[in-house]
Parts: C-alpha cells; sequence; structure tokens
C-alpha cells in the first residue's frame, strides 16, 4: 500500500504543532523544568470532581442529547447572561461540544466553502490555521505587533478584508502572548464589521482569566452577537482540561448547523463530564476567583523575573502565559529554546510555533508554583550569563 | 483577607521584595504592613512546617481532651493558663461541644504522654476529666499533604 498516496494531501502537507517540537528531546532529560504547558496546574475542584463521581455511581452514563444535556445548556445561557449580559436560547442556541477546540473547528466546516478566507491574527494558538485548511478555507494572517499590545488593530483588520474574507477569528485574551482586547479596541473592530457578512469566532476560553480588568466579549456590543459565534470551555478557567468540554454560542441558524455536523461527527459530549459542568457553572465561580489571584501573583512575579534578565516582557493582562522578547540575546526562538533546553533543561515554547510574527519571542506559562518558576528563572539566567547577555 | 496574610500563610519565606512584586505594590510598603501586622500582634511567629515522621525523631503526638469546671471569676482561663505553661504543651485551645479544652502535647513515648497526662493535667484543679488520644498519622497539616507526593503529571510540553 502506498499510504502517502491515501492521504488527503492538505492534510499530509500540515506541519506538526510547533508547540510540540522540542517535546522529544525533553522527554529523554533527567529534571526538565518545563514552563510549557498550557493547562492549570489546579486540578479540578473537588467538589466539580464529586458531582461526577456521583453521576457515575448513579449510573448515569447514557448518551445526552446531541447539543448537550438541557440542564447544562441552561446553566451556560445563564453563566454567559451573568457574565457577557448576552442572551441565548439554551434550546436553540448553545451547543456543548468536545473543549473549545471541536466548536472551532464546527465553525470552521460550517462556514467555510472552498476559498473563503478566513482571518487570524498572528501569533495565535496553532489550531485555527490548519483547521481552516482542512475546512477547504484559506488563512489570512493578520499580524498583531508587540508595540499595540499584540492587540488586533483596526486598521489590520480594514487591510485584510477582501470580498473573499467569510469568517474573523478573534482569540483573545489570547495564547500565547496573554494579550486582552479592551473595550475601545473591540469597539472599533465591531464598528469595522457591522454591516458587512463576515462573522466572527470568538474563542474566549481564558475569558475569566484576566488580571486588572474584566474580560469584554465582543457579543456584548452592540449588533455584534447576531454575527458571532462565541467559543468558551472549562478547562482554563475551572481546571477541566481532561475532561474535554467546551460550547458554542451562537445564532440559531448556524448553530443548527454546527449541532448538525456535532451529531454525526461526535454524537454528544461525553455525559459524565456535562454533569460535572452544571456543578462548575453553578458553584464554581468561587474558585475561579481563587485561581484567578494565584495566577496573578505568579504572573507579576514571572513578569518581574524575566524583565530583571532582560528579557522584556509587554504586561501580559490576561491568560497563563508571557511572552518575553529575546531579541537581545541575538538567537533565533528556536536556537534560544532549544539551546535553552540541551544546555539547562528548562523547557519554553518558541513564539514561531505560534506564527511567523512569534519569531524574536518565547511563550512562557505560568502554570507553575512561585518555587518551579523561581528555579526556572535561575537556571535561565545562569544561561543569559554564559552568553554573556546579561 | 488580607492577601498579604494569606501569601505569608502559604509561604513565610518569600522576601518583601518578593511579596511586593506579586502583589503589586512597594517594597517598602510590604515591610511597613508586615512590622505593623507583627506589632499588632496579628503575626506571631514564623515556623518551618516540618513532617517529622520522615525523621528519626522518636516522638508521639496526642490530642487531649479536658472538661473542665469554670472558675466562677475567671472562667476556662486559669486552668487553660496553668496548662498552656507546660513546655510539652504545644496547643491549647477552647472547643464547643462535649468538653472544653482541646491539648496538643508531644513527647517521647506514649508512656510519656500518658504519665504527663496522669501527673500534670489531671490533678489540676478544675479538671473534671481527660480523654487521650493518640495521633497515628498525618495526612495533612495547615493546608499541605503530608503522606503523599504531589506529582506533576502533566506533559513536559
Amino acid at each position: 500500500m502506498n499510504y502517502d498516496r491515501l492521504i488527503n494531501p492538505t492534510l499530509m502537507e500540515l506541519k506538526p504543532s510547533g508547540i510540540r517540537k522540542f517535546f522529544d528531546i525533553a522527554a529523554e532529560m533527567d529534571e526538565v523544568i518545563s514552563l510549557s504547558v498550557g493547562e492549570p496546574d489546579f486540578s479540578t475542584p473537588w467538589h466539580i470532581r464529586q458531582e461526577g463521581i456521583h453521576t457515575l455511581e448513579k449510573g448515569r452514563t447514557w448518551y445526552s442529547p446531541n447539543a448537550g444535556l438541557l440542564a447544562l445548556r441552561e446553566a451556560i445561557a445563564g453563566y454567559v447572561q451573568r457574565h457577557n449580559g448576552v442572551s441565548y436560547d439554551p434550546k436553540t442556541e448553545v451547543l456543548v461540544t468536545v473543549g473549545g477546540s471541536e466548536a472551532i473547528d464546527l465553525c470552521f466546516r460550517a462556514l467555510l466553502s472552498p476559498g473563503d478566507e478566513v482571518l487570524i491574527p498572528d501569533p495565535c494558538f496553532v489550531c485555527y490555521e490548519p483547521l481552516t485548511r482542512l475546512a477547504g478555507g484559506v488563512p489570512v494572517s493578520i499580524t498583531t505587533r508587540v508595540e499595540d499590545a499584540f492587540r488586533l488593530t483596526a486598521e489590520a483588520l480594514k487591510a485584510a478584508i477582501t470580498p473573499r474574507t467569510k469568517l474573523l477569528v478573534l482569540p483573545f485574551p489570547n495564547n500565547p502572548t496573554g494579550a486582552i482586547m479592551p473595550r475601545e479596541e473591540l469597539e472599533a473592530i465591531a464598528e469595522v464589521l457591522r454591516g458587512t457578512d463576515i462573522m466572527v469566532l470568538s474563542d474566549e476560553i481564558y475569558a475569566e482569566l484576566t488580571y486588572g480588568r474584566t474580560h469584554v466579549s465582543i457579543t456584548s456590543l452592540p449588533g455584534m452577537s447576531e454575527r458571532t459565534i462565541l467559543v468558551s470551555g472549562f478547562s482554563k478557567a475551572f481546571a477541566m482540561t481532561g475532561w474535554r468540554l467546551g460550547y458554542a454560542c451562537g445564532p440559531a441558524p448556524v448553530m443548527k448547523m454546527l449541532t448538525k455536523l456535532h451529531q454525526y461527527a461526535i454524537m454528544c459530549a461525553p455525559t459524565t463530564a456535562q454533569y460535572a459542568a452544571i456543578e462548575a457553572m453553578n458553584n464554581g465561580e468561587e474558585d475561579v476567583r481563587t485561581m484567578r489571584e494565584e495566577y496573578d501573583m505568579r504572573r507579576r512575579f514571572i513578569v518581574d523575573g524575566l524583565n530583571r534578565l532582560g528579557l522584556t516582557c509587554f504586561e501580559p493582562e490576561g491568560a497563563f502565559y508571557v511572552f518575553p522578547s529575546i531579541q537581545k540575546t541575538g538567537m533565533s526562538s528556536e536556537d534560544f529554546c532549544r539551546c535553552l533546553l540541551e544546555e539547562k533543561h528548562v523547557a519554553v515554547v518558541p513564539g514561531t510555533a505560534f506564527g511567523d510574527s512569534g519569531e524574536g519571542f518565547v511563550r512562557i506559562s505560568y502554570c507553575y508554583s512561585l518555587s518551579h518558576i523561581t528555579e526556572a528563572l535561575n537556571r535561565i539566567e545562569a544561561f543569559l550569563k554564559e552568553r554573556g547577555t546579561l | 483577607m488580607d492577601k498579604l496574610l494569606q501569601v505569608l500563610d502559604t509561604n513565610a519565606r518569600l522576601s518583601a521584595e518578593q511579596i511586593a512584586v506579586m502583589l503589586g505594590v512597594s517594597t517598602a510598603e510590604v515591610e511597613a504592613r508586615l512590622e505593623a501586622l507583627e506589632k499588632a500582634g496579628v503575626v506571631r511567629g514564623y515556623k518551618a512546617l516540618i513532617d517529622w515522621d520522615k525523621t528519626d525523631r522518636e516522638y508521639v503526638t496526642a490530642y487531649i481532651d479536658l472538661q473542665i469546671a469554670p472558675s466562677k471569676d475567671r472562667g476556662f482561663d486559669g486552668v487553660a493558663e496553668a496548662i498552656m505553661a507546660f513546655d510539652e504543651v504545644e496547643s491549647v485551645t477552647l472547643m464547643s461541644g462535649g468538653y472544653d479544652l482541646s491539648v496538643k502535647i508531644t513527647g517521647r513515648s506514649f508512656k510519656d504522654v500518658a504519665m504527663f497526662v496522669a501527673k500534670r493535667l489531671s490533678p489540676l484543679d478544675g479538671v473534671l476529666s481527660t480523654a487521650t488520644h493518640f495521633v497515628l498519622k498525618t495526612y495533612k497539616e495547615r493546608g499541605v499533604l503530608f503522606d503523599s507526593e504531589e506529582k506533576d503529571e502533566r506533559g513536559l510540553i
């Protein structure tokens, strides 16, 4: 069999995720200090886990409705209403998915026809571009710059729009940069989009994790909920990555199509996770607050530490990543990460894993204890000293 | 809750400078606030949390429930003060419920502790009864798990 000829050529040509580029090297090493992981170090709060256990004990192990348990969809609608002030009908406008990732994939597959263009800020999380290609779309990068605090500007958006533009991906708070979109900038983006037929895929998986100011959802701006699919989930805020549960909210005609796709591809999201998620939505906000405060302290700590080492960071206001510049070392992002791993056994992710405009930066996660972060900073300091850049 | 106290409650070894960075305030502010908290007796000390079971120390810890006849003028305070004066006594707390004082003591052996209760605590004026409970194993103390190694099971990348 010639498997190469068997596989879909679009898939064959996709590059593997750059986040995992150094995984094999790191896995072979002893005493690696990693600052690479994109998931909370907290376990899922115990009362949420208990709810999952309880439903297993009760034997509630059936399929749920395709769109998800109605009680969960109602809880999600209530949660979104509380936080964004936008109402969604749980019966027709909310879909429970296998992580935010599935919701993103569904959006592309539901909306894109061959040749449709998808605007994707760069740097950003790794999945949008390949999933766009697989759905037959054409990814169009919009570079965001450190001078703009890695925010998407209305000018850059306007310049990228063509008659083929179908969708704008709005991934804020942003992985990898930690950038957020404050209300004024978001309003400028909304103003460009109003009156067009461009849809927005607003990936707000880190919405609960902003520091200093509250996240603003583009759905809350006038005229925007009708042209936006809100994607979020439980992984980051509620420390539920392994449960694989997310959701999408949007206009009923679009959600109907997403649900149709979901029904054929997935059937329904895991039922145990759905029951646990109801508990998270209804009684988990205190946990989120506690974890956010902890992240915030680590964030200040690591930003200060990196700035002292001359790896200057702009102030990340969301998610749990910092995106320091490594330009003063004169190394490329990949070389920096490879050498740091080989010489000091510290794993961070090259900015280029998140797009070409990530060159000169690395992504550092602060989902780690303070002592772990301190040890990593000490090793980075030694690394820079040995290279004469400190 | 005071953020500074919250931080200290989890890690008292951080420097004022580090705490200042974490809380987004100046080092001088943290130092001043700490001094005020110490002066006011809010922060009573800074001690390491030691799992003695992992050392070769021979010791035994017990919680002793005491029923007390409160005195007319001083209530439970007089007996409590007499008890807390012993060096062997680690903590003395007044409890609600079926007994009055809970006393934690540590000695070298079961016999040590039992003799201490019999010879020192029981004879005290006002002590009506004692019940001694020996600690067999500590699972968690002050929010820290003692028994299990918390391993980071997340992938490296």
